[in-house]
């Protein structure tokens, strides 16, 4: 036995096709000519960004634009990532610094526990996503690199400030 | 074409050819560029309705769009399915392209041009038979589609051509039967002749209200667009019958998709908007002059483009339709009312030709009242949802009632409690 459909028998205005076709028409134009656009037009308007977005790394400079970094090695201790490799160096007057100051951004998983963990406030995570290189290498950021980004730098979340005001 | 003072260009052939050969090279180049701009228009359209800003990256606006697509079909790597036909294959979307721009060849775009050597009809030509040879030439139209996927040897794209043929060629007989009473009013199947009866005797759309309408449902039926695109419907055909194609042949099928929209466009503005008369205005259509055809020619492109915005319009509105719903509405609704509203016409004209009331004003409003009766009557009337749904049963009166009151009682249809996870069932 062939299968057979059973329609309820239901008011006209909600069977009509005619009558759906012509309310449906007038809601696309309604649309076509007040349009609620929400694109954003990406390389020439962008969005802000939280205060708290963890982006590509800063490394904070002094008055006389060396960085902060006193190369005490929390920061390499305590990254989950294991992307950070510094080599401690120290001059005449027993004042450390980092010879080698290294980040795989690769390797990163912006988690921001080196700028929690930072005494000296030097390493910050940045509030910037632009990121693109020819090379897999110019992901590993130096020192160099790190220090001479000017990109606004990440607000850590403040416990005695939770809203971030 | 009314009683003109100067000769018709055709008595010089000389001139008649040179003229012809000119408004070939221009037509083309206009035609295409102006497809071309219709799949911009598409882009955007479709982008509007949907609260997008649609390609605006490429060129001012994104007006070089169309450009840069084609410069990208034609990088492309021509793919041609190894167990399929070649030849045809390859003919298909040249068929397809062809037939598609060949029909407007008869469309009279704007009021005649007086030249030096004589009056200039513009049309391409001017023929005798005009609107037959369109019908014909969107018959043949079908063989391109069909082709294409007879020889793609790929199921999906066999489906779709056999889709087409099966739409094309129901909603032929329809698109056929629409056009019979604009025939009947004009006494003549020339195109020119048809605008200038609606010139004289008030636009046909006004006249045969109905007839239109068949018109414009089988229209976007001949030319695959949505809700009627079930030849290439991409949730069960991968692409229909175009799946196999690529590069510029792909590019071949789209163009034609527009140029039949545009022709068919054409076309209704041609048959039932006056073509390119200028409503509310005696002068355009005395004696030729330069600027009143660049005026009417106008007036023509406002037209055809109101019908292009339709197309695009009703396509990013309306769902495709179930296949058995659109044989149904061809066969079931369109062309029997067509040939129903045939008979009304031809006796209704008899009537007045006996009543003495020549084409005017008067004939014009009892024709429009005929036709606002006519679409009470369809749409409102009798239209009880069932003009497009062959699948309604109608029930009988005691099992409507048996089910209304299951429904009211509650717990017999819908279970009232639901098992406590959906996982067992």
């Amino acid at each position: 036995m062939a299968i057979r459909v059973k329609v309820m028998d239901r008011p006209v205005e909600q069977v009509s096709y005619v009558r759906a076709t012509l309310s449906g028409l007038a809601h696309t134009f309604k649309h076509l000519v007040d349009p609620h656009k929400v694109t954003t037009q990406y390389p020439e308007e962008t969005e802000a960004l939280s205060k708290r977005w963890r982006g590509t790394h800063r490394m904070l400079t002094n008055e006389d634009g060396k960085a902060k970094c006193v190369a005490c090695g929390l920061c390499p201790t305590v990254c989950p990532a294991n992307c950070i490799k510094l080599v401690p160096g120290e001059d005449e007057q027993g004042n450390r610094f980092p010879l080698v100051f290294e980040i795989d951004e690769f390797r990163c998983i912006f988690c921001g526990y080196c700028q929690e963990v930072c005494p000296e406030e030097a390493i910050h995570l940045g509030r910037h996503y632009e990121n693109a290189e020819y090379t897999r290498d110019g992901f590993v950021y130096d020192l160099e690199r790190l220090t001479s980004q000017t990109h606004p730098v990440c607000e850590m979340w403040d416990p005695a400030d939770p809203a971030g005001e | 074409m009314g009683p003109l003072l100067m000769t018709p260009i055709s008595d010089n052939s000389t001139a008649f050819l040179i003229a012809s050969a000119i408004k070939v090279l221009v037509f083309f180049g206009v035609y295409l560029v102006t497809v071309a701009m219709l799949t911009l228009a598409e882009r955007k359209v479709s982008a509007w309705i949907q609260d997008r800003h649609g390609p605006n990256r490429t060129g001012p606006g994104g007006l070089l769009q169309p450009a840069a697509d084609g410069l990208k079909n034609f990088m492309k790597e021509e793919l041609s399915p190894g167990a399929g036909n070649t030849i045809l294959f390859s003919l298909a979307p040249a068929i397809a392209f062809s037939t598609a721009m060949i029909s407007w060849a008869v469309i009279p775009f704007a009021a005649p041009v007086p030249t030096p050597w004589g009056v200039m009809s513009l049309a391409i030509a001017d023929l005798p038979v005009g609107f037959i040879f369109t019908l014909a030439i969107a018959s043949l139209g079908v063989f391109g589609i069909t082709l294409a996927g007879w020889s793609s040897n790929n199921k999906y794209s066999l489906l779709g051509g056999l889709r087409s043929s099966a739409q094309m060629i129901s909603y032929e007989i329809a698109m056929g039967m629409s056009v019979i009473p604009v025939l009947l009013l004009a006494g003549n199947v020339t195109l020119g002749t048809i605008i200038n009866q609606q010139v004289t005797g008030g636009w046909n759309i006004l006249n045969l209200t109905f007839a239109f309408l068949t018109f414009l449902i089988s229209a976007f039926a001949e030319t695959n667009r949505l809700p009627f695109d079930l030849p290439e419907a991409e949730s069960e055909l991968v692409a229909g019958y175009h799946t196999e194609y690529s590069s510029m042949k792909f590019s071949m099928f789209f163009i034609a998709e527009y140029a039949n929209m545009l022709t068919a466009s054409g076309l209704m503005a041609t048959l039932f908007l006056g073509g390119w008369d200028i409503p509310f205005t005696a002068w355009d259509n005395g004696e030729p002059s330069v600027l009143k055809t660049v005026l009417t020619l106008v007036s023509f492109a406002l037209k055809t483009g109101f019908f292009l915005f339709l197309y695009m319009w009703i396509r990013w509105t309306l769902p495709r339709f179930r296949y058995d719903q659109l044989m149904s509405l061809g066969w079931r609704f369109l062309l029997p009312v067509s040939l129903g509203y045939i008979v009304l016409i031809a006796t209704t004209l008899l009537v007045l030709q006996l009543l003495g009331i020549q084409a005017g004003v008067l004939q014009t409003g009892i024709l429009f009242v005929l036709n606002v009766i006519v679409l009470v009557l369809m749409f409102v009337v009798f239209d009880r949802g069932r003009l497009l749904s062959p699948t309604t049963s109608k029930m009988s009166a005691a099992e409507m009632l048996r089910l209304r009151s299951l429904d009211r009682a509650g717990s017999a249809l819908v279970p009232s409690a639901r098992p406590e996870s959906g996982m067992g069932d």
